[in-house]
């Protein structure tokens, strides 16, 4: 405690010799990690059914559009599987990759980001709570697409239990990316810029059959980390699914979440103390 | 004509008085955050396509600071003077560039994080929060600052009540008016004890209920756990009249730091005098034109500041005459921080609010 009494302190700018009391005070809890992420996931989930879900329609739309585009080019087949497994993925990649890069940016950009730097929450639980809630938020939208396609071109609906492993596994890697965009851009329109070409490349390189495609297109799409969610799961439309491939595919699914899910928690520390 | 505002030699105006400045001696005078040599300095940026160069700029200089335990401390300053910077560093937000801030026997500028188990920050930006519901966002801020569920939900609903947000409590903050919005943007700042809260404007658009809501939590906070606040403001008026002691910004220096009345009697010998001219001054009275010199114009508006003599003065020749066809009001009012402000040197004019 001071050994100065209020009384004899002068009234202007104290001098350094005052110091501040000798002991320090104990702290306030740390916010644990599970508990915090609990915290994080459910307030981003309703600010996505607040805000977001105009936008989800706008995904499905354009996913089951294109399907209904490409039933004209497609004649069955493993093209066939490829265009619905592709579409399904990108209700994830737009909602997931393209949206949270959007949300980081803006919230990077406008100052929000105080907010959560001044609660004693792990960076790791910002990031994960809102990369798993804007994953969850892709569910009805991908199932949706999924059943439409399959309607469409006749696939089989029996294995679609795998979306309980590609959302997930396909959204870690996505959201992880959308979110070490957002958070690493400079400015939020390039946030948005990254964010809007990452869905594109998801689109162009996960949708369109790979055979008919020049080999450096082939390269780009195998960099392209949705292309793994897109390829486990048109896997399970053959009427003998190679399950070793379809696990090797989530796999890779989820080392590149691991992986951008901690270079955005990085980025988010980074961002947060300028 | 609205001449009864000028009530003659009773010089009234901003004469509000502080009633808190006592309270923070009783809660004993220990030191909760120490600041000292806070020095920033903003690099100059190169202008690129639509965006001109801006040079280096010294947001804040060699700032120093002592809060006491129990006191509003404010600080006072126009838009731009580095009162948010100095905040920001206070809370770990920013590194200074040199510079020592200790809160609570705490290095800040070594261990940052901190700063989040120490204090209670309510910074100027809602958009982290926009898109909850009013009861969802003090909840979820409840549980990040280490909140178990049951607390955190208890504390929201006492804070929400407190604050007379319960009725709003379902809405999304985005649909709110600016004042309701930051009324529940502060109690989420409240949820989840800390012996320190710094506030950044927080009564800005907000109705005087809602002011008064705010207050009074604060004033709670302080009587019950002799919890410390520093205050960020550039409005005089709140000034006055919530802080116990206030420091002075202009251009990231501390100009004067003293409690409000200390700060005023430095300009005690001083009365502001304002005249509202109809049109255009008379400066066809002598009497008139030579105060010119004198006055700072803004429109129809003079502001002199004069000793009491003279300004008795100059109100009987306004008064009086040909000069008072011309006049349409005069004030006539004690000084207030805004000329502590001037008399000290401060140097954006009219940066301050009177609200």
């Amino acid at each position: 405690m001071s050994v100065v009494p209020a009384g004899a302190l002068p009234a202007g700018v104290l001098t350094a010799e005052e110091a501040a009391p000798a002991r320090p005070a104990a702290l306030g809890p740390r916010a644990r990690l599970w508990p915090s992420l609990a915290a994080v996931y459910r307030a981003q989930l309703s600010r996505a059914r607040v805000a977001r879900i105009p936008l989800l329609f706008v995904a499905t739309f354009q996913s089951v559009g294109i399907m209904i585009l490409m039933r004209g080019v497609v004649d069955g087949g493993g093209a066939a599987r490829a265009v619905v497994a592709g579409s399904s993925v990108l209700v994830v990649a737009f909602v997931a990759l393209n949206l949270l890069a959007q949300y980081f940016g803006q919230l990077r950009a406008s100052g929000g980001l105080d907010h959560y730097a001044t609660l004693p929450v792990p960076p790791a639980a910002v990031v994960l709570g809102a990369a798993g809630a804007y994953a969850s938020f892709t569910v009805p939208g991908t199932v949706v697409t999924a059943v439409v396609g399959c309607a469409l071109f006749g696939l089989p609906l029996a294995h679609l239990w795998i979306l309980v492993a590609v959302i997930p596994l396909a959204g870690a890697a996505l959201a992880g990316l959308g979110a070490a965009l957002g958070l690493l851009a400079p400015r939020p329109e390039l946030a948005t810029l990254l964010g809007q070409l990452g869905m594109s490349a998801a689109l162009l390189l996960g949708v369109l059959p790979p055979e008919r495609m020049p080999q450096a297109v082939r390269l780009a799409r195998d960099l392209l980390p949705s292309t793994y969610g897109v390829e486990a799961f048109a896997r399970t439309f053959a009427p003998h699914p190679d399950w070793a491939h379809v696990l090797g595919d989530l796999a890779v699914c989820g080392m590149v979440g691991v992986i951008s899910l901690a270079v955005a928690t990085r980025a988010y520390r980074r961002a947060a103390v300028r | 004509m609205t001449r009864e505002r000028g009530d003659g030699g009773d010089p009234v105006g901003s004469s509000l008085v502080s009633t808190r400045a006592a309270q923070a001696h009783r809660h004993g005078g220990d030191v909760v955050c120490a600041v000292r040599g806070l020095t920033k300095t903003y690099p100059a940026v190169r202008g690129r396509r639509g965006v001109p160069a801006t040079p280096e700029v010294r947001a804040t200089d060699d700032v120093a600071l002592d809060v006491r335990r129990g006191e509003i401390f404010g600080l006072l300053g126009p838009n731009g003077a580095g009162k948010s910077t100095v905040v920001r560093q206070m809370t770990g937000l920013m590194r200074p560039d040199s510079g020592s801030v200790e809160i609570l026997g705490h290095d800040i500028v070594r261990h940052p994080e901190r700063a989040s188990r120490i204090l209670a920050y309510l910074g100027q930006e809602s958009s982290a929060l926009d898109d909850l519901t009013v009861s969802l966002a003090a909840e979820t801020t409840g549980r990040l600052r280490g909140l178990d569920a049951r607390q955190a939900r208890a504390e929201r609903d006492d804070v929400l009540d407190e604050l007379g947000l319960a009725a709003l409590a379902s809405r999304p903050l985005r649909k709110l008016s600016g004042g309701q919005r930051r009324l529940a943007c502060f109690a989420a700042a409240l949820v989840g004890q800390r012996p320190l809260l710094v506030l950044d404007e927080p009564t800005t658009g907000m109705d005087p209920v809602a002011r008064r809501a705010v207050w009074s939590a604060v004033d709670r906070r302080r009587a019950e756990h002799g919890t410390t606040v520093l205050l960020v403001t550039h409005n005089v008026i709140e000034a006055e009249t919530v802080l116990d002691r206030v420091a002075v910004l202009d251009r990231g220096r501390v100009i004067a730091c003293d409690t409000p009345n200390g700060l005023k009697e430095q300009v005690a010998g001083e009365v502001r005098v304002e005249l509202v001219w109809r049109e255009a001054a008379p400066l066809h009275v002598p009497e008139v034109a030579a105060l010119r010199d004198r006055a700072a114009e803004s429109g129809r508006r003079w502001t002199l500041r004069l000793a009491p003599e003279e300004a008795r003065t100059v109100v009987a020749t306004v008064t009086g005459g040909a000069a008072f066809a011309a006049l349409d009001d005069f004030t006539l009012a004690t000084p207030s921080l805004e000329d502590v402000y001037l008399a000290l040197g401060g140097a954006v004019r009219q940066g301050l609010v009177k609200a």
